[in-house]
C-alpha cells in the first residue's frame, strides 16, 4: 500500500443498496466514505440515484459486514452441488405462471 | 390592471440570475472539493441551481418578448445587467465558507420558493414547485455541513465562524424591499419579504444553534446587487463563464 496515504484519517467506508422500485429487494451498487450515516446516505443519493436509478438508499459501514472466507468456499459451497433434488425442477408449471 | 411586463422581467431576472450565478460558483469546485463524492454534491447542486436559472430567463425572454433565449441572457449580458442579491457572487473561500453561503441562500431560496408555489403568475407558481423539492434537498445537505464544521474541531468551528462573519452583511439584502418586490407583491406574484426574513431567520437561528455558532449583528449596508451593482468578483466570474459565447458567438455542443 502506498505510505502516503493515511488510511486512520480516511472517512469510513459505508456499502450502499438501491431499491429501484417498491417491492423489489434493495441491491448492492457500490461503497463510498463518509463521516456519518447521513452523510452516506447524501452522498449515496449524489452517486447513486442521479439518473432515477431508486427510490430507497440502505447504507451500511462496511466493518458491519461479516463475510464467508474465500479459502473456505469448497467446504461451504461445494457439497450442495450434487443434490439436485433440492431445487424444485419436477414440477409441472402451469402455462398462466409468468414468473417463478 | 396586470403586472408590466418590464417590471415582472426585472423580477424574474432577480430569482434566474441568483441562481445561475450561485450555481456557477459552485460549479467551480469540480475537480476541487476535499472528496470525490463532495465533488459530486456540489456538482449536483450546481446543476440543479442552473436548471432553475434556465427555466427562469426562458421565461424572462419570453416576457421581454425581444428574441432573446435563456442562453442569450445568460451569457451576453454585461454584469451591470445581473440582478441577483451580491451574497451569490461572493467568491467560494474555503469549503467552509462555500457551505455557510449555501446555507443562507439555501435557507432565503426554500422559504421564498414555497410562498412563489401560490403565485398568481402560473408559471412561476410551477417553476417553485420544482424548485422547492431541489432546494431542500440543498439545504438538508449545506446545514448538515455546517453542523458538522460548527460542532466539530476548533478549526473548523473558527474558520465557519469566521465566513459567517464575512458574509452575513450580505443576507440582508435578501430580504430588503424595494419598489420592485412591492409591486410583485402587490399583483399577488410574490409574497412579502417581510414575511421572507422572518422564517429565514428563525430557520438560519436553528440551524447555527445546532452548528454552535453564533449569529453575526446585522448591520447597516450600501449596495444593492438588486438592482445591478455588484461587487468586483461578479466582474471575473461572467469573464469565465461567458468567454466561449464571447468568442466563438453561437457555439453549440
Amino acid at each position: 500500500m502506498d505510505p502516503a496515504i493515511d488510511t486512520k484519517r480516511e472517512w469510513p467506508l459505508f456499502e450502499i443498496f438501491i431499491r429501484a422500485r417498491g417491492g423489489l429487494d434493495h441491491k448492492h451498487v457500490g461503497s463510498l466514505h463518509a463521516t456519518d450515516a447521513r452523510m452516506a446516505i447524501e452522498h449515496a443519493r449524489d452517486l447513486y440515484t442521479r439518473r432515477e436509478e431508486g427510490v430507497s438508499i440502505w447504507a451500511v459501514r462496511s466493518v458491519d459486514i461479516v463475510a464467508s472466507d474465500p479459502a473456505e468456499a469448497e467446504s461451504l459451497f461445494e457439497p450442495a452441488r450434487d443434490k439436485i433434488y433440492r431445487h424444485p425442477t419436477f414440477y409441472q408449471i402451469p402455462d398462466e405462471v409468468k414468473t417463478l | 390592471m396586470s403586472v408590466s411586463a418590464p417590471s415582472l422581467l426585472r423580477y424574474l431576472l432577480r430569482l434566474g440570475d441568483l441562481s445561475l450565478v450561485l450555481g456557477q460558483r459552485l460549479g467551480e469546485w469540480v475537480g476541487h472539493a476535499p472528496v470525490l463524492e463532495e465533488d459530486l454534491g456540489l456538482a449536483n447542486i450546481a446543476l440543479d441551481l442552473i436548471g432553475q436559472a434556465r427555466l427562469l430567463l426562458a421565461y424572462a425572454g419570453e416576457i421581454e418578448g425581444r428574441g432573446r433565449s435563456e442562453d442569450d441572457l445568460a451569457f451576453l449580458r454585461e454584469h451591470v445587467e445581473y440582478l441577483n442579491p451580491m451574497l451569490a457572487e461572493q467568491p467560494n473561500g474555503d469549503f467552509g465558507e462555500t457551505i455557510v453561503r449555501q446555507v443562507l441562500i439555501d435557507a432565503f431560496q426554500l422559504e421564498l420558493y414555497e410562498r412563489l408555489m401560490s403565485s398568481s403568475d402560473q408559471r412561476l407558481a410551477a417553476i417553485a414547485a420544482k424548485a422547492v423539492k431541489e432546494t431542500r434537498y440543498h439545504l438538508r445537505y449545506s446545514a448538515s455541513w455546517l453542523v458538522r464544521l460548527g460542532d466539530g474541531t476548533a478549526e473548523s468551528r473558527a474558520r465557519a465562524q469566521t465566513a459567517l462573519e464575512r458574509l452575513w452583511p450580505y443576507t440582508l439584502e435578501l430580504c430588503q424591499e424595494d419598489e420592485l418586490d412591492r409591486e410583485m407583491t402587490e399583483h399577488g406574484i410574490a409574497p412579502r419579504l417581510a414575511e421572507v426574513r422572518a422564517a429565514w431567520s428563525k430557520r438560519i437561528e436553528e440551524i447555527l444553534a445546532e452548528a454552535t455558532l453564533d449569529r453575526p449583528c446585522d448591520r447597516p449596508y450600501s449596495w444593492f446587487g438588486k438592482r445591478g451593482e455588484h461587487s468586483e468578483h461578479l466582474g471575473y466570474m461572467l469573464a469565465e463563464m461567458q468567454y466561449l459565447q464571447r468568442a466563438y458567438p453561437g457555439a453549440r455542443w
